[in-house]
């Protein structure tokens, strides 16, 4: 089977003083649906982190869809982000933009068409129980909901690589299954790779899963 | 409401450069044509031993516009008692030629002493009358005047430039946080500051706008073109075409580099 994501040795740290990832291998295979858990502080976002290339690795090698990140150029980062859909655990929506607007933007920088954009965004906002809201700005939203606009906006394009960091931490049961259904179903139906960092993992949760558990610096499978 | 907030601090901004701008050029040429004015009524009386030729002077100091030879008749008619017709005529001959010199510029002193110096050089020039302390009063004020004009509107410009440079951090800081999302989803820098770009040239559009308006009405105000005439002279204020194509070059140019500042200043947040 492909691997979209290979680590082989991999240490992320923000300063040298302070190793956050020490030495991990694994590897993820295309198509999988993944659970990360850990301890707060353990280093669950920070992995997420070098898994969009925000935070390069300082040993090892990480590849991601076929690019190695150590040292990678800006233009190839972009082309690989912009397959990436990315719930962030801050949500990082643009305040000064409408909802809409903001689940358009993966649309907007792959090029799609207005037609079809708009026909997505509609799609997406019924799927998220926000269509109503569509015209408001973030901060007009309770958290839960901007949370909703941040999974709504990390589906928009058809990413080949889901990364959510705790994108059910602020929803109530009904919510969090809305967004467990919709990770699920793009990885049902469209073979898109799911990666959730989460401190609950469903019971109900049928699909065949992998479990990363990150402790002390190292990332191992739960089996 | 939020979008007009946006624009304010920049268009306020730019308005005060277009400002500060436009005055230094009004003043500017309201000098240059209160010079023009004083060289029209401004000139040299020049005591000659001999008739000379107007046109071989006017060639060798190119700062003359005219001569003229002034009459010694006023100057006789108060003499005028008792003095016989031919007399008369014998005292024309020995008086000596006086001489009324135009100029083209109003000079400053140092040109003026030149000009005296080359005019003493031809023997039969016995004196050049230059009334150089009015002239220099005269000039002296000229300068002042620009001068304090030119500081005013520099002070202006400075603190419009700390002002912007002030401003320049909260939209560094407000324009970051969109680049910086836009960037996690794989946007080109391009596309990552267009909304930028594209705001500093409607906030220059505005600016320029709002300016051309102003002083449009300036240009037009009957109360503003009585004051130049108060002092004897026509000033273009504004014109329509020229001017405004320096404000809206110089609007559009400020805007754009301070967009690139913060595009090239912007940075990804881990
Ligand atoms: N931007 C940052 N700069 C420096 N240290 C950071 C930064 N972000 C997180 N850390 C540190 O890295 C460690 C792991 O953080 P994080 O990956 O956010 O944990 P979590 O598993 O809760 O998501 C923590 O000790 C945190 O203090
Ligand atoms: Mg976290």
């Amino acid at each position: 089977m492909d691997k979209v994501i290979i680590a082989e040795n991999l240490s992320l740290a923000y300063s040298k003083d302070e190793t956050i990832i020490n030495k991990a291998n694994f590897s993820i295979d295309s198509g999988s649906f993944v659970f990360i858990t850990g301890a707060s502080g353990s280093g669950k976002s920070t992995l997420l982190k070098s898994l969009y290339g925000a935070l390069k690795p300082v040993e090892g090698s990480l590849v991601v869809g076929g690019v190695e990140l150590r040292g990678v150029a800006n233009s190839k980062l972009n082309f690989l982000r912009k397959h990436l859909g990315i719930v962030f655990q801050d949500y990082k929506l643009v305040k000064e933009w409408t909802i809409e607007k903001n689940i358009m933007l993966p649309l907007i920088i792959n090029g799609y068409e207005k037609s079809i954009t708009q026909s997505q965004v509609d799609s997406l906002l019924k799927h998220v129980r926000l269509k109503h809201q569509s015209g408001k700005y973030p901060l007009e939203l309770s958290g839960g909901e901007q949370q909703r606009v941040a999974m709504a906006r990390a589906l928009a394009h058809n990413p080949i690589l889901i990364l959510a960091d705790e994108p059910t931490g602020n929803l109530d049961d009904y919510s969090s299954q809305l967004i467990w259904n919709l990770l699920e179903g793009a990885n049902e139906q469209l073979k898109t790779t799911v990666i959730v960092v989460t401190h609950h993992i469903p019971e109900a949760m049928k699909v065949e899963y992998k479990h990363y558990h990150i402790e002390f610096g190292d990332i191992h499978e739960v089996v | 409401m939020k979008s007009f907030k946006n624009h304010i601090s920049l268009v306020i901004a730019l308005v005060s450069i277009l400002f500060s701008l436009q005055i230094f050029t009004i003043v500017d040429r309201a000098i240059n044509a209160y010079k023009e004015n004083l060289a029209k009524n401004y000139s040299l009386v020049v005591v000659s031993q001999k008739t000379f030729q107007s046109k071989e002077m006017l060639n060798k100091i190119n700062q003359l516009a005219a001569i003229e030879e002034l009459s010694p008749d006023s100057v006789i008619k108060k003499l005028n008692t008792g003095i016989s017709k031919k007399n008369i005529q014998l005292l024309k001959l020995t008086l000596p030629k006086f001489y009324k010199f135009k100029l083209k510029i109003y000079p400053t002193p140092a040109e003026l002493q030149k000009i005296k110096k080359q005019l003493l050089k031809y023997p039969y020039i016995t004196k050049v009358e230059t009334f150089s302390n009015t002239h220099d009063t005269t000039y002296k004020l000229l300068l002042l005047f620009k001068n304090v004009i030119s500081v005013l509107a520099v002070s202006i410009l400075l603190v419009t430039i700390l002002l912007i440079f002030k401003e320049l951090r909260i939209w560094q800081f407000k324009h970051n946080e969109r680049m910086n999302i836009m960037g996690l989803f794989g946007a080109p820098t391009w596309l990552r500051s267009a909304v930028l770009f594209r705001l500093s040239i409607v906030d220059a559009l505005i600016a320029f706008g709002i300016s051309f308006v102003i002083f449009s009405y300036f240009a037009s105000s009957s109360w503003v073109s009585e004051q130049f005439a108060n002092i004897g002279i026509s000033v273009v204020v504004f014109d329509k075409i020229y001017d405004s194509l320096i404000m809206l070059g110089v609007s559009v140019i400020v805007s754009i580099l301070l967009a690139s500042f913060i595009v090239l200043g912007h940075k990804e947040e881990v």
